[in-house]
């Protein structure tokens, strides 16, 4: 063992200071030409826009009070807005289940064919993990406007782009948890004469289950707000109604809908949460 | 009955497994000692094909298991049972499944995949598991047992697969003394009671004095010891063990005896 000598302590002591004013420097330089950045923005934007952006900002609140005030003046009758828009909300929330059902056995089985330890061909594993890269790759919102264009104004689209992107999303997710697994049982399994499918059902669902319905509770979450968005491209449902009644700037209306929304997703968001806690309960 | 011919393992450069024959011509206890390494574990497994051999062959009852592929290789994995050290079961499944797994080798493939067991499978199983005293756990997470239950719910699995041979990998060296002791009493039961071949890899010498009726030591790969344990002088001890000649080589230390 050799003791650092004295003169080369010095030696890094001076080097970690440099080192440090350099990187003190670079970060003056960094946020210097963030400001300019933002400062030139803010310039083009009022040189492009009808109004400017300092007489623009007091007016952010203008149309939230004209939300609040249309409601009040809407008395009693604001509450019949609520049943009027509640089978469109059903239609929204009906698209994000099925397709999040369709989205979860399609990832399934793509999962399984993109696991190391479940193929071992691994032209197989790559072809199928692109695939899953490319379903991934576009936001529902793109899939979507294609498919509006295709197939006409419907709720069916909306259903295809969610499902697509679902099954890119928790195939990868999947597939991951399942590389993570115990590999005894597995070996155990291989070790008695059980067939492939024998293996996967018995060697890899008992332990995956809990994480895929945990995944998928949560991917529900964000497919009922993503299908409520695709209302706004046409896809139907309570997103369109919402985008209307702002363009007609019917603030009762707006009022109404975007209750019906938070409340869904609260409602949504406490049950997957419940479902995900009690199926984490069960593994201890 | 199992001939092993010059079987060979490398991974690698690293050589597992270095030309090992031996024959075992009828039912037998059989212990295979050697230090961590030594190749024990990978001889087990190129029997039982979890492994793939580099050369040489194994032939049982005049088949070449080395070239059994598919179908032909699940049936002889269901003949020849394993038992792992870290007991391989599925933890998330009950007793009584883990041990009716044994028999899905000859389910048909719809049954198994929709988890239908017959009424005869299911008293097949919960009689295998009476007989090891572990029938009262079968209902119960194969996860919540002690290691020593779930060694024994392995074993009921072994031989839910009506095996013609056991081949154990370090059965007990997971397991307390008590444990260790049930565990190798149950596979010597199984040897006298079914008349079957069984093969245990032990670290522990004495365990394999005292249950087995044959040793086979290995050293860095290559079998350097084949006989009765009586013909297991201190010596060849310490030659498969590598110990230098004048350490002082007590084999009571790795004991799990309990008296």
């Amino acid at each position: 063992m050799t003791l650092i000598s004295k003169s080369s302590f010095d030696e890094i002591e001076r080097n970690i200071k440099r080192q440090a004013k350099t990187r003190a420097f670079y970060t003056i330089i960094f946020i210097l030409s963030i400001v300019f950045i933002i400062i030139l923005g803010v310039d083009v934007a009022n040189e492009r826009n009808a109004g400017s952006f300092s007489r623009g900002i007091t007016k952010v609140f203008d149309f939230p009070l004209d939300i609040i005030s249309d409601a009040f003046e809407r008395g009693w009758g604001w509450y019949p807005l609520l049943l009027k828009y509640f089978p469109t909300l059903l239609s929204t929330v009906n698209m994000a289940l099925f397709a999040t059902l369709v989205g979860f056995f399609g990832a399934v089985i793509m999962s399984l064919l993109a696991s190391r330890n479940l193929i071992k061909n691994k032209f197989i594993i790559q072809f199928t993990r692109r695939i899953l890269d490319i379903l991934r790759s576009f936001p529902e919102i793109i899939i979507a406007t294609l498919l509006l264009y295709l197939m006409g104004q419907s709720i069916l689209p909306a259903f295809f782009a969610i499902a697509i992107h679902t099954i890119g999303v928790l195939g990868k997710l999947f597939s991951e948890v399942i590389e993570n697994i115990d590999e005894g049982p597995i070996e155990g399994l291989t070790s008695l004469g059980s067939s492939w499918p024998q293996k996967i059902i018995y060697g890899v669902f008992p332990q995956v289950f809990p994480h895929f319905v945990s995944y998928t509770m949560l991917r529900l979450e964000i497919n009922v707000r993503s299908s409520t968005i695709l209302g706004f491209v046409g896809a139907g449902g309570i997103g369109q109604a919402l985008k209307l009644s702002i363009a007609w700037r019917f603030g009762d209306h707006v009022s109404a809908i975007m209750v019906l929304i938070i409340v869904t997703i609260v409602i949504i968001d406490r049950l997957s949460s419940l479902v995900r806690h009690r199926v984490i309960g069960l593994k201890i | 009955m199992l001939e092993i011919v010059n079987l060979t393992k490398n991974f690698g450069s690293l050589i597992a497994v270095s030309e090992a024959n031996f024959s075992i011509t009828k039912p037998q206890m059989i212990g295979i000692i050697g230090r961590s390494g030594a190749g024990k574990s990978s001889l087990l497994r190129m029997i039982n094909r979890l492994l793939d051999a580099t050369s040489g062959e194994i032939i049982h009852s005049g088949i070449n298991i080395r070239n059994l592929k598919g179908k032909g290789k699940r049936k002889w994995q269901k003949e020849c049972a394993m038992i792992f050290q870290q007991f391989n079961l599925v933890p998330r499944l009950n007793v009584l499944t883990n041990v009716l797994l044994g028999g899905l080798n000859q389910q048909p493939l719809i049954r198994s995949l929709l988890s239908i067991f017959t009424q005869e499978e299911r008293n097949k199983a919960l009689k295998i598991l009476d007989r090891f005293g572990i029938v009262e756990t079968a209902l119960q997470r194969a996860e919540t047992l002690s290691g020593g239950q779930q060694q024994r719910v392995a074993i009921c699995r072994a031989l839910m697969q009506s095996p013609k041979m056991i081949l154990a990998d370090e059965p007990i060296a997971s397991l307390d003394p008590l444990n260790a002791k049930l565990v190798m009493e149950a596979l010597r039961n199984i040897h006298t009671q079914e008349k079957i071949t069984v093969v245990c890899n032990l670290h522990t010498l004495d365990t394999a004095k005292k249950y087995c009726d044959r040793i086979i030591g290995m050293k860095a790969g290559k079998i350097v010891f084949d006989d009765a344990p009586l013909k297991l002088t201190q010596s060849k001890t310490k030659h498969i063990y590598g110990a230098d000649e004048d350490d002082d080589f007590n084999s009571s230390v790795t004991s799990t005896s309990l008296g």
